[in-house]
């Protein structure tokens, strides 16, 4: 993991390769985007808060939670509670991300923290040169956008994309997780066992169904993380200042 | 429906917000020991296997096999290869060929 460039400046190398990098996201979110707001129009909510409803809260299965809360008439309280559990997975992102975002400007923090979702997280996390604020602010804002005006496309236009390409543009999202995680899975084979180890989790507690959604996620990070902690080598680490 | 919704969504872009920012705000100037490093860089395998595992399998609700068989590519096409966009694009052009033979 060598890096030839540590400067901080705004490069337009940067920011393509930032951008280039949000493609895939983008097509994830997009169709996704387009079904969300079908649904919040479905649900009466006007244009303006559709589109606020991506626009700032941007985090996608906990809007969909929303919507359906709404529509069984839970009050704000509860549907907010419910979003706070949804997300705060990202919190242990937010976590993670910190280790390779060191010593910035607090204001810097502020707005790159806004954009942490489970695929940009995972695009940063295996993104193999030192991240800078150029490159996260716009990989950031690429998926943002896929995310925003597929809602906005989806209130106004309805079902335009045809539903086989909407659910083919689904498998975008998984294939990139998988696509991002592949070079690491050829180099280690501890890396194929705490993947597999965090599906199959994932999975038994889904079925078990004893916790809040979103939170199998959150014990699958914490229960997985620890392991691979244990199966780390003992030798000192040079982190990424 | 008729009041706006407004409170209710900035409420959930604050609960969602808050805990995306803090860790960056405690951690950033700490010194963290050995362990706990050893602990954050786990997290992105630790998480990766659970989000595609089990969503994966309702990405085609209408058949799940297309999915997999896209995966499928996926993974073969990464076995030889790198980069991020053909193996996407790879996926979803075969999950689309699939669902438009079924159908």
């Amino acid at each position: 993991m060598t890096t030839g460039s540590e400067t901080h400046g705004s490069h337009p190398m940067e920011i393509r390769g930032a951008v280039q990098a949000g493609i895939p996201i983008f097509i994830g979110y997009f169709p996704a985007a387009v079904a969300f707001g079908i649904l919040a129009k479905g649900c009466s909510t006007s244009l303006l808060e559709a589109f606020m409803f991506s626009a700032v809260v941007f985090a996608g299965a906990s809007q969909f939670i929303a919507l359906n809360l709404l529509m069984t008439g839970m009050g704000p309280g509860g549907i907010i509670l419910t979003t706070l559990l949804v997300n705060f997975r990202h919190f242990l992102m937010s976590a993670y991300l910190s280790t390779r975002l060191r010593n910035l400007a607090h204001k810097t923090y502020f707005l790159l923290a806004f954009g942490v979702t489970d695929e940009v997280f995972s695009v940063l996390s295996f993104h193999k040169k030192a991240l800078t604020p150029q490159f996260v602010f716009f990989l950031e804002l690429s998926a943002w956008s896929g995310w925003v005006s597929g809602t906005v496309c989806g209130y106004v236009l309805g079902g335009f994309l045809p539903d086989i390409l909407t659910q083919s543009m689904g498998v975008a999202l998984y294939a990139l997780l998988l696509a991002i995680l592949m070079p690491a899975l050829k180099t280690a084979r501890v890396t194929v066992f705490l993947a597999v180890l965090s599906a199959v989790l994932n999975t038994l507690l889904i079925w078990l169904d004893l916790f809040p959604a979103g939170w199998t996620i959150i014990i699958c990070i914490l229960v997985v993380a620890f392991v691979g902690a244990m199966l780390t080598p003992e030798k000192k680490e040079v982190t990424c200042e | 429906m008729n009041d706006t919704l407004i409170p209710l969504i900035l409420g959930m872009a604050a609960v969602t917000y808050i805990p995306r920012l803090l860790p960056f705000l405690l951690l950033n100037r700490l010194r963290i020991p050995h362990k706990v490093n050893a602990f954050l860089k786990a997290i992105p395998v630790a998480a990766i296997g659970a989000l595609i595992v089990p969503g994966v399998l309702t990405a085609t609700p209408d058949m799940p096999a297309a999915a997999l068989a896209g995966m499928g590519f996926t993974l073969i096409y990464g076995m030889f290869r790198g980069g991020i966009i053909v193996p996407v694009l790879g996926a979803v052009g075969i999950s689309w060929l699939i669902l438009a033979l079924a159908g």
